[in-house]
């Protein structure tokens, strides 16, 4: 075992990587590096405290309130702040819009940059090596293979994030949705519609009477 | 680094988070704590966040120049746990021999649990 153990179809490897982060944080724990609790804290704080509700309801809020929105566009990094749901990684956010003819799509070729307090953790595929290079060159059939076949004259704009600035789609307002409260709209703001790979739901889609 | 430990101490208690997109967060137990790991660390100010993502930077980049993007044993968090151990040794806070012998110990059952 050494840290050249680069066997990745080793049917053992699965098994090293565990034994290795158990390694890592029994070392570090003895040493009084880190607490006890102090791994739980953070893993439970990404897994639930920040999330893809966050974003979903900034986007909400963009929706019925038109001068958020503008602030939202105009100076994304300060209209998230002051919801409280920025800070983490101390970077900027850039929010932007979808509109008729226009659809954005996120991506980090880098690396997996991603606006973690809006969205939660990156999806596997986000770090897919293919899909971050495949993204930025064919975008369209990116998107067609995630199932949004968008019609050839709409244009799509592919952001690329970085250490510096993080990228979070505002997805269209679904048709239907007239009159109702931004509390209502959140359902609607998917993941994957802040991500730019689907649209927001529509009403009809969700089903009636579920909270 | 001191906001995010800000905002894990003042946070309200949460509101239970969509799980409806379907995403597995985490493949397996070992990828939350290498990451957990990761950003406790940072926190804690045992190094900037910057020095971690430069070292994750670099493990994907050899990975790739060795493997060809469409490579199937492609995992994100053998990369991540790759830059976590890269900077601990850097850093002084494990040694490379205590760790081969901590792993070895948990290979082999030797040791179960971490504390």
């Amino acid at each position: 075992m050494s840290a050249n153990h680069d066997n990745y179809h080793h049917p053992e490897k699965e098994t090293y990587s565990a034994a290795r982060a158990k390694a890592i944080e029994s070392l570090l724990l003895e040493k009084g590096v880190i607490g006890t609790d102090t791994v739980d804290k953070v893993i439970t704080f990404f897994e639930t405290d920040m999330g893809p509700l966050n974003g979903a309801k900034v986007v909400a809020r963009a929706w019925t309130d038109p001068e958020f929105r503008d602030w939202l566009l105009a100076d994304s990094t300060a209209a998230v702040s002051s919801m409280g749901y920025w800070g983490a990684e101390g970077e900027h956010v850039r929010v932007v819009a979808n509109e008729p003819g226009v659809h954005q799509l996120i991506v980090c070729t880098l690396c997996s940059c991603y606006p973690w307090p809006l969205l939660g953790l990156p999806p596997y595929w986000f770090k897919d090596p293919v899909y971050r290079a495949r993204a930025a060159i064919e975008p369209r059939a990116v998107l067609s293979e995630f199932g949004l076949d968008l019609p050839p004259e709409t244009e799509i704009k592919v952001w690329d994030s970085s250490a510096q600035i993080r990228y979070m789609v505002l997805p269209e307002r679904p048709p239907g949705t007239d009159g109702m409260a931004a509390e209502e709209l959140v359902p609607l703001v998917t993941p994957g519609s802040m991500q730019g790979i689907e649209l927001a739901k529509s009403p009809a889609a969700q089903p009636s009477g579920s909270s | 680094m001191d906001q995010t430990r800000t905002l894990i101490d003042d946070l309200p208690p949460t509101e239970a988070p969509p799980r409806a997109n379907g995403e597995m967060v985490f493949a397996e137990p070992w990828e939350a704590r290498a990451f957990g790991i990761a950003l406790a660390l940072s926190n804690d100010g045992h190094y900037d966040w910057e020095s971690f993502r430069q070292s994750l930077i670099a493990s994907i980049g050899h990975w790739e120049a060795d493997h060809g993007a469409d490579d199937p044993s492609w995992r994100y968090y053998d990369r991540w746990l790759e830059a976590l151990e890269h900077l601990l040794l850097a850093r002084g806070l494990v040694a490379a021999d205590e760790l081969d012998r901590r792993t070895e110990d948990f290979m082999c059952h030797a040791r179960e649990e971490v504390y």
